[in-house]
C-alpha cells in the first residue's frame, strides 16, 4: 500500500459526511418549500376524484381564463422583447443627457409593488382618469378590459429583457460590429447577423423570465381587470376567485395546470441552454 | 496609386488626436505607422478605414477620393487589435462572412475560403470556433477574413500587440513574407520600433498626432530628423553638452570633440549616441571619454556594457568576437570613442527635450 492511499482514506470519511449533510440540507429545503406545497395542491385537487377534477378544469370560465393568460403572455413577451432590445441598444450605444436616469428607471417596476402599479393605472386610464377619459370618449375601454391588463403586465415585465441583455451588449462592445461594417455589412445586417446571435442567450433568458412573470402576475392585473368572469379573468385571478368561493377543487385543478404549463416552458428553455453549454 | 492621406485632422473634444497629417503609401508597399501609445496612429488608421470621420482633410484610395464614402463602400481590409472575430461563427464562417454579404455564389465562396485557409495555414481548423484557437491562429483568421473580400488595401491595428514575444516575431516575419507573395498595399500600426524596422518598407513616425518623419527604416534610423525620432527609434544614449569655440564639450567629462559648425556663441546641446556607435579604445585621445565599466550584460550574440562616465551612464554594445578578442572586466577603467552621433542644439529649450525623453522612458 502506498502513501497516497493512506491519505485518501484519511480524507474521505469527513468529506463524505460533509457532502451528505449538504445533500440532506438541500433536499429538506426543497421538500419544505416546494414538494410539500405541490403535494398539498395535488391532494386537494383530486380530493373529490378524477371526474370532478376534469369538470372543474374544463369548465368554460377556467378555459377562458387560460386563454386570456395565454393571450396576455404572448402579447407581453412579443412587445417587451422588441422594446427591451430597443431600450438596451439605446442605453448601451447612444450617448444622451439623462442616460443614467433612464437606466435607473428601467428597474423601477421591480421596486414598485404591482398592486400600487395597478392603482396607478386605474388613476391614469380609468373612466375618470386623466388619459382614460379621453379614450373613453372615443369608445375605447382600457381599464377593466384587455388593454389595461396588457399594460399592467407590460409594466411589471418591462425590466427583464433589457436587464438581461444590457450587460451582454456592454461586454460585446463595438468591435465585432465594426468588423462587419468593414466587410461591407450594413448596420441592419451587422445587427442581425453579428449582434443578435451574440446576445441571444441573454435574450432567451430575459424572455423566459418575462413568460414566467406574465403567467404568474396577480396583483397588478387584479386591480386593473376587475376580475370579471369570462371577460377579464386570467388564470391566476380565476384560481383566486375559486379559492375565495371555497371551491378548492376548482382552484387547485387550475393551479396544477398552470404550474405544469409553466414548468414545461421553463424546462424546455433550460434544456436549450444546456445544449448550448455543451457545444 | 496606393493610399494618400492628405491634411487629415481630428479632434476629440478639445484633444487634438490627429493634426494635419499627410503621407502617401505606394502601391504594394508595407508601411508602419509607428509611435508611442496615444500618439494618434490608430485614429489615423481608423480614418483611412472610414470608422472615424476626420474634421478636415481627404483620403484617397487607389487614386479615388473616398473621404465621403462609408466604411462599407471603401473596400478595405481591416485587422482589429483584438481581432474582433465573430465568436459565434466557425473559422470558415468568419472568413466567408464578407463574401456572403457581397452575395457571391456558394461555389465561389467555398473555393475562396479553402484557398485562404491554405494561405494562412489553418487547414483542419475550418470548423473550430475562435475560442478554440491560440492568439496566433486567431490573428491569421482575422487576416484571412479581411482578405476574403479582395480589398484594395489592408489595414492592421497593432497586429501583434496581444501576442507573446516569440509568437510575435515569428508572425511578424510571416506577415512580411505573406505581404511579398500577395503584394497588397498595407498599413500597420505599431508601438514597437523593432517590429517596424524589421518588416516595414517605410515607417511613418507619429508623435502627438503629427508626422515626425517618413522614410525607410534605414533613413529613419540613421538620419533622424528630430530628437524625438532619434530617441524613439532604437536605443540611444543622451549626453548633455555645450558647444563653445567650435568644440563640443560633454558635461562632466573632459572630452572635447571638434565641431565644424559656424556658430561660435555658447550653446547648450544634447548628443544622441547609439550604443553600437561607441567603441572601446586602448589609449586616450583628445575626444575620448574616460569611463569605468559598471556592469557587463551577456546578450547572446553581443555584450551590453554599462559605463559610468562621471556625469552620467552610457550603454554600449560590443559584438561577441570583439569582446572575446579583448575581454573586459567590471570595474575596469576604459576609454570610449564616439564613432558617430547626432547633435541637437538646445535652442528650443533644453528642459523641454529632456522632458520628452523622460516621458518616453529613455532617461530617468
Amino acid at each position: 500500500m502506498n502513501r497516497s492511499d493512506d491519505i485518501v482514506r484519511l480524507v474521505r470519511p469527513s468529506r463524505r459526511i460533509g457532502k451528505n449533510l449538504l445533500i440532506i440540507f438541500v433536499f429538506l429545503w426543497f421538500f419544505c418549500l416546494i414538494l410539500l406545497p405541490v403535494f398539498g395542491i395535488v391532494r386537494e385537487a383530486f380530493k373529490e376524484g378524477w371526474q370532478v377534477f376534469w369538470n372543474k378544469l374544463l369548465s368554460p370560465e377556467a378555459i377562458h381564463s387560460f386563454y386570456l393568460t395565454f393571450l396576455i403572455t404572448l402579447a407581453a413577451v412579443l412587445l417587451n422583447t422588441f422594446f427591451g432590445i430597443v431600450l438596451a441598444v439605446t442605453l448601451v450605444k447612444q450617448k444622451f443627457r439623462g442616460k443614467l436616469f433612464f437606466e435607473g428607471l428601467v428597474d423601477l417596476p421591480f421596486a414598485v409593488s404591482p398592486v400600487v402599479a395597478g392603482f396607478m393605472f386605474i388613476l391614469l386610464f380609468g373612466p375618470n382618469g386623466w388619459i382614460g377619459n379621453w379614450f373613453e370618449s372615443g369608445g375605447i375601454k382600457i381599464v377593466y378590459a384587455f388593454p389595461g391588463m396588457l399594460i399592467a403586465t407590460l409594466f411589471v415585465t418591462l425590466p427583464f429583457v433589457a436587464r438581461e441583455i444590457i450587460p451582454v451588449l456592454r461586454e460585446f462592445g463595438l468591435q465585432q460590429e465594426e468588423a462587419a461594417y468593414v466587410l461591407g455589412a450594413s448596420r441592419w445586417q451587422a445587427f442581425w447577423r453579428v449582434t443578435i446571435p451574440s446576445i441571444k442567450w441573454g435574450l432567451a433568458y430575459g424572455v423566459t423570465l418575462t413568460i414566467a412573470r406574465s403567467i404568474g402576475e396577480f396583483g397588478a392585473v387584479l386591480v386593473v381587470s376587475g376580475s370579471i368572469i369570462n371577460k377579464t379573468q386570467t388564470a391566476t385571478l380565476h384560481i383566486h376567485q375559486q379559492f375565495t368561493d371555497f371551491n378548492y377543487v376548482g382552484a387547485f385543478s387550475a393551479a396544477i395546470f398552470l404550474a405544469a404549463a409553466s414548468f414545461l416552458i421553463l424546462t424546455v428553455m433550460q434544456r436549450v441552454y444546456r445544449r448550448k453549454e455543451v457545444s | 496609386m496606393g493610399i494618400l492621406v492628405k491634411n487629415i485632422s481630428k479632434k476629440f473634444g478639445s484633444f487634438s488626436a490627429v493634426d494635419d497629417v499627410t503621407f502617401q503609401v505606394h502601391e504594394g508597399e508595407l508601411v508602419a505607422l509607428l509611435g508611442p501609445s496615444g500618439s494618434g496612429k490608430s485614429t489615423i488608421l481608423r480614418i483611412i478605414a472610414g470608422l472615424e470621420t476626420p474634421d478636415r482633410g481627404e483620403i484617397y484610395l487607389t487614386g479615388k477620393d473616398v473621404t465621403g464614402l462609408s466604411t462599407q463602400k471603401r473596400k478595405v481590409g481591416f485587422v482589429f487589435q483584438h481581432y474582433a472575430l465573430f465568436k459565434h461563427m466557425t473559422v470558415e464562417k468568419n472568413i466567408s462572412f464578407g463574401m456572403e454579404i457581397q452575395k457571391k455564389s456558394k461555389e465561389c465562396i467555398q473555393e475562396k475560403v479553402s484557398e485562404l485557409i491554405h494561405l494562412v495555414k489553418l487547414n483542419g481548423y475550418e470548423k473550430h470556433y475562435p475560442d478554440q484557437l491560440s492568439g496566433g491562429q486567431r490573428q491569421r483568421v482575422a487576416l484571412a477574413r479581411a482578405l476574403a473580400t479582395e480589398p484594395r488595401v489592408l489595414l492592421l491595428d497593432e497586429p501583434f500587440g496581444s501576442l507573446d514575444a516569440k509568437v510575435r516575431s515569428n508572425l511578424a516575419q510571416w506577415l512580411r513574407d505573406f505581404h511579398d507573395t500577395c503584394n497588397i498595399t498595407s498599413v500597420f500600426v505599431t508601438h514597437d520600433q523593432s517590429e517596424a524596422i524589421e518588416i516595414a518598407d517605410k515607417i511613418v513616425l507619429i508623435n502627438r498626432g503629427k508626422v515626425e518623419q517618413y522614410g525607410n527604416a534605414r533613413e529613419v534610423y540613421e538620419h533622424p530628423e528630430s530628437k524625438f525620432v532619434a530617441s524613439f527609434i532604437g536605443q540611444v544614449n543622451v549626453l548633455d553638452a555645450v558647444i563653445e569655440n567650435k568644440q563640443i564639450r560633454i558635461n562632466g567629462t573632459n572630452a572635447v570633440i571638434d565641431y565644424p559648425g559656424k556658430n561660435t556663441s555658447t550653446n547648450e546641446a544634447v548628443l544622441l549616441v547609439r550604443p553600437e556607435d561607441i567603441e572601446l579604445v586602448e589609449a586616450a585621445v583628445k575626444q575620448s571619454l574616460i569611463a569605468k565599466i559598471k556592469t557587463i550584460h551577456y546578450r547572446g550574440s553581443f555584450y551590453e556594457i554599462d559605463c559610468d562616465i562621471g556625469a552620467s551612464m552610457v550603454t554600449m554594445i560590443v559584438g561577441k568576437t570583439d569582446f572575446n578578442r579583448s575581454p573586459q572586466e567590471e570595474g575596469a577603467q576604459v576609454f570610449l570613442n564616439l564613432k558617430s552621433f547626432r547633435l541637437f542644439s538646445a535652442e528650443e529649450g533644453h528642459a523641454k527635450l529632456r522632458e520628452k525623453l523622460r516621458d518616453l522612458g529613455y532617461i530617468e
